[in-house]
């Protein structure tokens, strides 16, 4: 958006938030409520649709630490141990994440192998990386590249569902191959800790709030 | 930071001039276009959960399954909250989007007001991050893929109902203007 002629405001150099003016967005419907000093007694909620209403997400830093240290903990026994046990003309065999990859890659379906390896362990891992480097760069009042590390956490919130697809996989799976000693695939509690990362990782990018990147630019000016 | 709306021209968008995040986009038709992708949506999970998803032939043995057979056959090993993860956000979840934006846009349609209106769209709002219907198309084909090795995996109606599933529930989201709602609540101060 540049600057318009019938809209000069655009070409202001301090930028009014609401914090500012007293206001607060509803997150859920964007509605803008007078919010002054009222938090401090009632809990104010949005008189549109009814959520509460903060300035800014309550206890971002801690609650977004909590869960990507719980998270973090989690991803160790969710690579380590099997997602899947199978057996297959008598033969039985653990699978986790990673020798998932690998079988893949050896019967040739490279692309599946790099699907799953970029859904099910990139993508945690660098949703964690960049959510940690988010909290410390908030924490250490940077002003470095703020738009980028706005779009950073714009991205990890989009892609963190995808990290869901092992788990649908698993599910699928066990449906179909369930003929007894024949071919039967059993879920591993591997299965179970990887749900949890990713639901965790999932509600860590939720309760962060982006708009602390730019709260700490504004405190120099 | 405050901006102040301006109406925008077609498939415009808004962008925050300082973050560059988008603010809005200019949807045309977006009540009835959401009503419509809704309705059709609503008719091809139902296809999608009654016929036949995936037939396994294996040794002269067939194993036929439907979207909530694996939901089933967790619970049954025991992996309740893997089952349950997938029964919410592979199933219970999208229905719930589906159906709750009929029950909001059909009424608003005619210029009714349905009952709980805020209330009801602030839930869906909320659930529907956690609906993946894509991502679990994206499983369903790995796991395809995975399968066809050991044994021969024959594609059911469900399938390919699930499929175009997933392009009506994207659509879904793209032409929802969440004003269209919120404009119709009573602001109660």
């Amino acid at each position: 958006m540049g600057p318009r002629e019938d809209y000069p405001l655009t070409t202001v150099v301090v930028p009014l938030t609401a914090q500012k003016a007293g206001l607060a967005c509803c997150q859920v419907c964007g509605l803008l409520s007078r919010l002054d000093g009222q938090e401090l007694t009632a809990r104010p909620v949005c008189p549109r649709c009814g959520a509460c209403l903060h300035r800014r997400k309550p206890n971002s830093l801690a609650r977004t630490w909590a869960l990507v240290i719980a998270a973090l903990v989690l991803y160790v026994p969710a690579n380590v141990l099997p997602v899947t046990h199978m057996t297959y003309l008598g033969k039985s065999q653990a699978d986790t994440i990673l020798s998932g990859v690998f079988y893949f890659m050896r019967t040739g379906s490279w692309h599946i192998a790099l699907i799953i390896f970029v859904a099910s362990v990139v993508v945690p891992a660098l949703k964690l990386i960049v959510l940690g480097y988010l909290l410390i760069s908030v924490q250490r009042r940077s002003h470095r590249h703020p738009q980028e590390r706005t779009r950073l956490y714009r991205i990890i919130e989009a892609i963190g569902r995808w990290s869901m697809v092992d788990i649908y996989v698993v599910a699928v799976m066990v449906a179909l191959l369930n003929l007894g000693r024949l071919a039967d695939i059993d879920a591993g509690l591997g299965a179970v800790f990887f749900g949890a990362v990713v639901v965790l990782t999932m509600f860590a990018a939720n309760s962060f709030d982006p708009r602390m990147i730019w709260d700490v630019m504004e405190k120099r000016e | 930071m405050l901006h102040r709306r301006q109406p925008l021209p077609p498939a415009g968008v808004a962008t925050c001039s300082r973050c560059g995040t988008i603010l809005y986009r200019s949807r045309r038709n977006s009540l009835d276009r959401t009503l419509a992708m809704a309705v059709c949506g609503l008719i091809l999970f139902i296809i999608a959960n009654l016929s036949p998803f995936l037939t396994l032939k294996f040794e002269g043995q067939t194993q036929e399954t439907n979207l909530v057979t694996g939901v089933m056959e967790l619970y049954r090993q025991g992996m309740v909250p893997i089952a349950l993860l997938v029964l919410a956000t592979g199933i219970a979840f999208p229905l719930l989007e589906l159906t709750g934006l009929i029950y909001l846009l059909l009424p608003l349609k005619f210029d009714r007001t349905p009952w709980g209106m805020a209330g009801v769209f602030r839930v869906i709002r909320a659930l529907q991050p956690w609906g993946m219907t894509e991502v679990f198309l994206l499983g369903i084909l790995v796991s395809i893929v995975k399968l066809a090795g050991m044994a021969t995996v024959i594609p059911g109606a469900a399938l390919y109902a699930f499929l175009a599933l997933i392009f009506v529930v994207a659509a879904t989201a793209a032409t929802l203007d969440p004003d269209i709602v919120w404009d119709r609540v009573k602001i109660t101060l």
